[in-house]
């Protein structure tokens, strides 16, 4: 890996007024530039409506909107080697755990009681903790009551395809728009050493003979389900050494099938969790290899990612997991007394959002043409972002237990993933070994931008070669980011304005 | 003769019970467990015993 240069650090505001910017013509006269990330957004207007308050659909909704996983579906038709349900650890947060199963009336209370508290709640899913569609009667069930009480919440689900394409209608009668599929491999034998058995048919099958019928299946139900016209989702576990060569053809082949992104994320792999990856020592992929393969994957791959890998009964935001403190049956009272006072909070929310993205649009529009301007040509890094939601640079340093990390340079401003590590500070002292994470999972990143970092970590990060930069202007990011990046970056801003025009 | 779950084992993941073609398995207090005299080993109905076959536990749904 090779170190960027040290970045000196010059007051950006100053700087960046006397960068040589072109300035924006009228928005009316220029085309619309759409993020790589959002065309199938600016295809079909009718599909924004459909992502726009989904946090996992889509990064800017992440900011503001919160899912709940309801975990109606224990049992499971197929093995993974990268999974164990057997145990449930409240500190764990990974797929396939859950601390308590639900009936489907039991889950309404759930959301019921957390859509009370909590206004940005915007999508109800089911994820298992086994798959969503293998008994299917009790997720389908748990769709239709909610669909019945709260008609505004977007429903979701997850499911390893086997089998899909028997529901395809059913999921179709209920409206359910959004389902993710797990694929991992097209090549049986690849697929083999990562699903030992399949359950189909009333018999188990194993080997590649399993991994055939199970890709047959996750094909054909991804091919009805997006001519049914749902945004299908697929989540491939990336593992090193079984399929990180294998998944740009994965890639290729799903986005051939219609699917509205793919989500490439990390194998979590910690013997602890008994899984048997974990028991046989296989690691997952560090953020930087994830990084090399999502950037390998074309320009237009449609990635997802900012996914936290969330638990199958997790509530909160993206990212933050309260499902340890809600338990159906022991709400508040008051939304059980007035349900309709629930769902006016969240239509007030999303009226508050509406107007935030509209200027957070332009900011973003306005940053992305600043750095494209006074970026050297071939410039490309990575910033490491502290925020705590919202979509503005708001949090410090030593709070953040995820990093947003960002590629900026001569492409603009575009978001590349998240990174996680625990908070280096613990109320008044910062334990070493949390930094020393933490300059691993930002192995790559030239620098890390936030409200307030520490002198002590700032020396660590510095002398691993990531530049520190503190702003408290609680801006957005893209703002921050650009005015940091026109007043710091050789080459770029300052540099070449004292130059005069080449 | 029959099947029975080793309650050790179990994760109460519930898909033998789902499975199970004589309705045999059911949720008795912490667990799941089989009812000696309705199991079947699911002869006449399939060639293996879906309890068995479904669970995800090794050796957890056996033969008595």
């Amino acid at each position: 890996m090779t170190q960027m240069p040290r970045i000196p650090m010059q007051a950006p505001a100053a700087v960046a007024a006397s960068a040589k910017v072109t300035p924006l013509p009228p928005a009316a006269e220029r085309p619309r530039r759409v993020p790589h990330n959002k065309r199938r957004e600016a295809d079909a207007p009718g599909v924004w409506e459909r992502i726009k308050d989904h946090p996992c659909y889509s990064e800017e909704a992440h900011h503001y909107f919160a899912r709940m996983h309801v975990a109606v579906a224990p049992g499971c038709n197929i093995q993974c080697n990268y999974c164990n349900r057997k145990y449930d650890c409240s500190n764990e947060s990974r797929p396939g755990v859950v601390s308590n199963r639900l009936t489907p009336e039991g889950a309404v209370e759930k959301v019921r009681d957390v859509a009370a508290r909590m206004p940005q709640l915007s999508v109800v899913g089911v994820a298992g903790p086994g798959d969503g569609l293998f008994q299917a009667d009790r997720t389908l069930r748990t769709f239709e009551l909610l669909r019945r009480e709260m008609p505004d919440l977007t429903l979701c689900l997850s499911t390893n395809g086997l089998a899909l394409p028997d529901h395809i209608d059913a999921l179709k009668a209920l409206d359910i728009g959004h389902v993710t599929i797990t694929i991992n491999y097209l090549d049986p034998e690849i697929g083999a050493e990562i699903h030992p058995w399949v359950f189909h048919n009333h018999r188990r099958w194993r080997g590649v003979e399993a991994a055939r019928i199970l890709h047959e299946r996750q094909m054909e139900g991804l091919e009805r389900a997006t001519a049914a016209g749902v945004l299908v989702k697929v989540n491939s576990v990336l593992i090193p050494g079984i399929n990180d060569d294998h998944m740009a053809e994965v890639n290729r082949a799903v986005r051939a099938r219609g699917a509205f992104l793919h989500n490439v994320m990390p194998l979590i792999s910690d013997p602890a969790h008994g899984t048997v990856f974990g028991l046989d020592g296989r690691r997952g992929p560090t953020p930087a290899e994830l990084h090399v393969v999502r950037e390998s994957l074309s320009n237009d791959a449609r990635l997802m990612k900012h996914c936290r890998q969330c638990r199958a009964d997790a509530v909160g935001m993206l990212g933050e997991d309260q499902c340890q403190t809600v338990h159906a049956g022991g709400g508040c009272g008051s939304a059980k007394d007035d349900p309709d006072a629930a769902s006016e909070a969240r239509e007030a929310w999303r009226a508050v959002v509406a107007d935030s993205r509209a200027a957070q649009q332009t900011d973003a529009e306005r940053a992305d043409a600043l750095v494209r301007a006074v970026a050297p040509a071939g410039d490309d890094r990575l910033v490491a972002v502290c925020t705590r939601g919202g979509g503005r640079v708001n949090l410090h340093f030593g709070k953040a237990t995820e990093f947003h990390v960002y590629a900026v340079g001569a492409d603009g401003i575009r978001f590349a993933g998240i990174r996680r590590a625990d908070n280096y500070c613990l109320g008044g002292y910062g334990e070493s070994e949390r930094l020393d994470t933490i300059l691993s999972v930002l192995e790559d990143v030239s620098a890390m931008v936030c409200v307030k970092v520490g002198a002590g970590p700032r020396r660590r990060l510095e002398a691993a070669g990531i530049a520190c930069h503190e702003d408290t202007r609680l801006e957005t990011i893209e703002t921050t980011l650009a005015d940091w990046y026109a007043a710091a970056v050789p080459g770029s801003g300052a540099a070449r304005a004292e130059a005069g025009p080449a | 003769m029959a099947y029975k779950i080793v309650a050790s084992q179990c994760t109460q993941c519930g898909a033998c019970e789902f499975e199970c073609p004589n309705g045999a398995i059911s949720m008795k207090g912490e667990g799941y467990v089989i009812d000696a005299a309705a199991c079947t080993e699911c002869e006449g109905h399939f060639d293996a015993a879906q309890c068995d076959a479904v669970c995800p536990m090794p050796g957890t749904c056996v033969k008595v």
